[in-house]
């Protein structure tokens, strides 16, 4: 009883790893078509943003919450209007942009913070469920990702914003018609986007600690979980890190986590195989 | 057109022999070749298939861990080379089935081949002990496969290629890659391929077979990068699972790109231009190399985004016609349109 209730927490929280994890990435994508192989690297520049501002005394949850996504926001900021807004409608192009602005991230970081990892201490302890000890972070990382899944819901379903928004990404012509100045939509798109990724950095820099290359060890999977779950934001990314979370902590208890890294991986391919265009591309088309 | 291959096949083997006689660092040329091939393996199938594979160093990984298995498992090396050509083309060949039959295309076909290459980065990297080996090779995990049997002589197993010879060997098998490229890309194949790139669905409804002709494309890409990998293998006497990594991967589309994709000639020069640039930077500790090679590809998608090569070519080619006082204005153009549509 209490190992199955251990197994369903740590299936919830791999799911809601991966939900966080691309949640920036798919706001981006899902809106603009536009991959930002970057991301990565603004989950990690997120990261250093809570670790800095936390040792420089700031309350950890405030470093967490407010300071990561802030820093990446405003990174965000920059790299839309030097780099991204040339190339909308240029989906290749736009890869390759950013996977170079990616390296030259990684060198960046390394160049100003070393190559080291640094990391800080978890602000919740962890309590016993049974005969088992479980993380309360992992409730915590839990609790986030839906209130982000929420958040970004309710934005783009409510608000007079998400209205124009949506408006703008399926047909610019008309919502410039109407009044409405497309390359600012967009740029507040990929501002959102990216402070979604630094929140996950924040988020996820207690667990892991962050080093120049950590965006690597996101970035694939993020990438991945988006294109398989489709254009629609948010029944897509729910649906693949449903199915890629379940199937790699799976795969993870029934063997190592390396198999479970590689579960993910071959359920990735035989995914894009079998829906060339994702889960949302088939299924679910209309939603949001 | 064939006077033009043998021009060419002149000045490249006139390129490659005098190269050690300008740079004495024969170690960092032999390299540079290797990579030179790695590059032209992409710029094939990117520029003239139009199928961007972010795996490419997938089969590069496969040729060279091919090679170094098979070595230790026979006892010719040449026939471990074949073998380090057969397994990449076979597994090029199956995935691009997977990929073509199955219509993926752009960035789910992006998506599918850096999933496979991080499926065997992941699965190389986690085979240390010893319960992992094939035949007397032990995978070795992250530490990899060392003491293989590198290629001999053919004729005289006792004498290695090693130094200068290894540098010829790789500088011959990169002029015969690209000199038979120019040959297929000439050929009826080349020339469907070319018209697949342009327009797939126009292709297809005048009756030809776009799912085999872009796996059989695919294939002799992955076949071409097996062999960078084998000869990488011979020059580096090790084989790591970095061989597989993302980074390998983002380093062989940046020369491409920074070669220009539209040319068989631009990758080569991408590759040996980024890749001395690279262990320039290795000297120094000033600036971080990831940082310059970034900052080249963002640099270069925003304001080169056909490349070098292409992008110099029309000027080289305008002052031969004047020279000529003969020529027409139809090739430049097509040749641009062919680099546009590279993209």
């Amino acid at each position: 009883m209490d190992y199955s209730a251990v197994v369903v927490m740590e299936i919830c929280y791999a799911i809601a790893v991966l939900i966080l994890i691309s949640a920036g990435l798919a706001v981006i994508f899902g809106m603009m078509r536009v991959i930002n192989l970057a991301h990565g690297e603004f989950l990690t520049l997120g990261g250093y943003a809570a670790i800095m501002s936390n040792q420089a005394g700031l309350n950890i949850y405030l470093s967490i919450l407010v300071a990561a996504p802030l820093a990446a926001a405003i990174f965000g900021f920059l790299v839309e209007r030097l780099i991204v807004r040339f190339l909308y409608g240029r989906l290749i192009n736009t890869m390759l942009a950013t996977w170079g602005l990616s390296l030259a991230m990684i060198g960046g970081f390394s160049m100003i913070f070393g190559n080291t990892t640094t990391g800080i201490a978890t602000p919740i302890s962890g309590f016993a469920l049974g005969n088992y000890q479980v993380s309360g972070y992992n409730l915590f990382v839990i609790a986030i990702a839906v209130l982000v899944i929420g958040g970004v819901y309710l934005i783009l379903k409510t608000t007079r914003a998400g209205l124009v928004a949506r408006g703008a990404m399926q047909n610019p012509e008309m919502a410039q018609a109407f009044g409405y100045n497309t390359s600012r939509v967009y740029m507040f798109t990929f501002v959102a986007g990216s402070a979604l990724a630094g929140l996950a950095g924040g988020v996820m820099a207690p667990l892991v600690g962050i080093n120049p290359a950590a965006g690597a060890a996101y970035i694939a999977k993020a990438f991945i979980t988006v294109i398989s779950g489709g254009t629609a934001v948010i029944s897509g990314t729910l649906a693949s890190a449903g199915l890629f979370g379940f199937v790699s902590q799976t795969f993870t208890f029934l063997a190592t986590p390396v198999v479970g890294e590689i579960a993910l991986l071959v359920a990735a391919v035989i995914l894009l195989r079998l829906l060339p265009t994702g889960i949302t591309g088939r299924f679910l088309k209309d939603k949001v | 057109m064939l006077r033009e291959t043998a021009f060419s096949a002149a000045i490249g083997l006139a390129i490659l022999v005098v190269a050690p006689l300008l740079f004495d660092d024969i170690y960092t040329l032999t390299v540079l070749t290797i990579y030179g091939l790695l590059a032209l393996s992409l710029g094939f199938i990117w520029g003239f298939g139009g199928i961007l594979c972010f795996g490419q160093a997938a089969f590069f990984g496969l040729g060279a861990y091919g090679f170094a298995i098979a070595s230790i498992n026979f006892a010719d090396p040449w026939i471990a080379a074949l073998v380090s050509l057969i397994i990449p083309a076979l597994f090029a060949a199956v995935l691009g089935a997977m990929l073509f039959y199955g219509r993926l295309s752009d960035v789910y076909l992006a998506v599918v081949t850096l999933v496979v290459t991080l499926i065997l980065f992941k699965f190389m990297n986690s085979t240390a002990g010893n319960a992992y080996k094939i035949g007397d090779a032990r995978l070795g995990g992250f530490n990899g496969i060392p003491g293989f049997d590198t290629l001999t002589l053919p004729w005289d197993s006792s004498e290695y290629l090693i130094n200068e010879s290894l540098y010829y060997f790789c500088a011959l098998i990169l002029l015969l890659a690209f000199l038979g490229l120019r040959w297929l890309l000439s050929a009826p194949f080349g020339r469907i391929l070319v018209g697949i790139r342009e327009n797939e669905l126009r292709a297809e409804l005048v009756g030809y077979d776009v799912r085999l002709v872009k796996t059989l494309a695919f294939a002799i890409g992955g076949m071409l990068a097996g062999m960078s990998g084998m000869l990488f293998a011979n020059w580096a006497e090790i084989v790591t699972p970095a061989l597989f990594s993302l980074s390998q991967s983002a380093e062989i589309i940046i020369w491409v790109i920074v070669g220009g994709a539209g040319s068989l000639l631009g990758p080569i020069v991408g590759a040996f231009v980024l890749g001395a640039l690279k262990f320039f930077l290795g000297q120094q500790t000033l600036v971080n190399n990831l940082f310059v090679l970034g900052s080249i590809l963002v640099v270069t998608v925003l304001f080169l985004p056909r490349g070098i090569v292409p992008t110099l070519t029309p000027f080289f080619k305008r002052h031969r016609r004047r020279s000529r006082a003969a020529g027409n204005g139809k090739r430049g153009r097509g040749s641009r349109r062919r680099a546009r549509h590279a993209r």
